[in-house]
Formats: structure tokens, C-alpha cells, sequence
């Protein structure tokens, strides 16, 4: 098991990374470009291998940020293409992240329809 | 005359600069930059405590960290209906984006405002607003990924 105090430095780390793009970049980054971003790099890097050893040194400092969630989506993928072949490419990511998904769809559009705005 | 007409132009360019610099707020970026460091570790040592426990139950890992994303998930929808994570959010920045928990506020964030136009074309397309990228771009590399594995292994 993963110590917390490890968890808390990787996790703090990639929130740092994405902190330093918001502010010293020119163009305007809104939270939409953060999380596009670290999705696809989570996944391009899961895709090389070099995000699996991330895991397992940090735990959930890597698997909670989104970036984790592309690596899911590409662990998954890789592990139906290897069971079921072309048709893994394309079954294997909804697969491997189908509860987030939903609860994310599910518990979103509930929070939403039962509050307001604060304004 | 006409070098001291340019230096002088230079000189007021220079000075209007310096005044522009003096009354712009500067991103403090040192504290932006510890505050999303602190709430961006709580929240994934908030996650492995959780992926801890189950583990001790006798959970898989797998089943364990799926789990762990459905309740981050709960709760940050929950905290952003009554606007606590958007509070956070004004300070901790990206600390509160990058982790799953920003994908659930801007989920529940974009939806909310959007109440007026309607149950089913209001919330219900609002929600994919920012998380609809996300997901188009994760599954675009993880296809392309795969497609690429398909292709090695042929």
C-alpha cells in the first residue's frame, strides 16, 4: 500500500505542473485546456509505459488527477486489444473507466438539477 | 532634433511601461503555486486513504480504485451544488482542476447555469460542455494507442 505522504506529493506535484502552465504561459488557459490536456498526456505517456511506474510510486498522487483517468483508458484498451483484438481498441477504454463515467454523467446531472447557482 | 524627438518617444514608451507594470495585477505565482500544491496533495491523500481501507477489506485493486473514483466524484458534485469547491477553486486552482474532482465540478459548474433552457437540452447537454472534450480527446489517443498495438502485434 501506497504511504498517504507519498500520495500527497505526487498529487501535489502534477497540481503544481498544471499551476505553473496557468500562470506563466501567455495564452489563455481555462480549466477545459488543463483537463484536455492532462487526460491526453496521462494516456500518451500510460501508452509508453511511462506512467505505470509513476503509479506505483505515488498511488493515488497519480491515478486521482486526470491524467491518471487516460492512463485507465489506456490500460484498458491495451489489456482488451491483447483478449479480444481490433475490436479491444474499441470496447477497452469504456470498459476500464465505465463506473467513473457514469457516476460522473449520473451524480452530475443529479447535483445540478437539485442546486442553484450562487450568485 | 529629430534624435532627441525619438529618444524622448522612447523614454515615454519606457515610463508608460513601467506604470502599466506598476498598476497590473501580477499573478502571484509562488502562492498560487503552494496553494495548489497543498489542496491538490489533501485531495489524492484524501484518495488513498480511502483506497487503503478497501484494499484492507480484501478489495480488488482494480474494483478498489474505481470505487475511490465514484465517491471523489460524489463528493465533489455534492460540493459544488452548494459552492464550496468553487470557493476552494478561487484559491487552489489548479489544484482543484486536475484532480477527478475538477472534472466533476466542471461538470456540475457548466450544467447548473444552464437550469433556464431546460431539464433534457439545458442540463442535460451543458454537462458535456467541458467534460465532452475531456472524454473525446482521452478515447482519441487510447483508440489511437490501441490501434497502434493491433498493428505491432499483427
Amino acid at each position: 500500500m501506497t504511504p498517504l505522504y507519498m500520495a500527497f506529493l505526487g498529487g501535489g506535484l502534477l497540481c503544481l505542473i498544471g499551476q505553473l502552465i496557468m500562470d506563466l504561459t501567455k495564452a489563455n488557459i481555462t480549466p477545459g485546456h488543463i483537463l484536455v490536456g492532462y487526460i491526453s498526456t496521462g494516456a500518451i505517456l500510460s501508452g509508453l509505459g511511462v506512467y505505470q511506474p509513476l503509479v506505483e510510486a505515488v498511488g493515488a498522487g497519480a491515478t486521482i488527477p486526470l491524467s491518471g483517468f487516460g492512463h485507465l483508458l489506456v490500460q484498458g484498451t491495451l489489456k482488451a486489444v491483447e483478449r479480444d483484438g481490433l475490436l479491444g481498441a474499441f470496447s477497452g477504454g469504456v470498459e476500464a473507466a465505465a463506473a467513473g463515467i457514469t457516476c460522473a454523467i449520473v451524480f452530475g446531472y443529479v447535483a445540478a438539477v437539485l442546486f442553484n447557482p450562487k450568485d | 532634433m529629430n534624435v532627441d524627438a525619438k529618444k524622448m518617444h522612447q523614454i515615454e514608451i519606457q515610463e508608460y511601461q513601467n506604470l502599466v507594470d506598476g498598476i497590473k495585477p501580477k499573478p502571484d505565482v509562488l502562492k498560487n503555486c503552494i496553494w495548489a500544491f497543498l489542496v491538490g496533495g489533501a485531495i489524492c491523500a484524501l484518495g488513498q486513504l480511502m483506497l487503503n481501507y478497501l484494499l484492507s477489506l480484501g478489495m480488488s485493486r482494480i474494483d478498489a480504485s474505481s470505487t475511490v473514483s465514484c465517491i471523489m466524484i460524489f463528493l465533489a458534485a455534492f460540493f459544488t451544488g452548494i459552492g464550496i469547491y468553487d470557493e476552494l477553486g478561487k484559491r487552489a486552482g489548479a489544484g482543484s482542476i486536475v484532480p477527478i474532482t475538477g472534472f466533476a465540478n466542471a461538470i456540475v459548474a457548466s450544467a447548473m447555469e444552464y437550469k433556464r433552457e431546460g431539464y433534457i437540452f439545458g442540463v442535460g447537454a451543458r454537462i458535456f460542455s467541458v467534460a465532452g472534450p475531456t472524454l473525446v480527446f482521452g478515447f482519441a489517443v487510447a483508440v489511437l494507442i490501441g490501434l497502434i498495438k493491433v498493428f505491432l502485434s499483427s
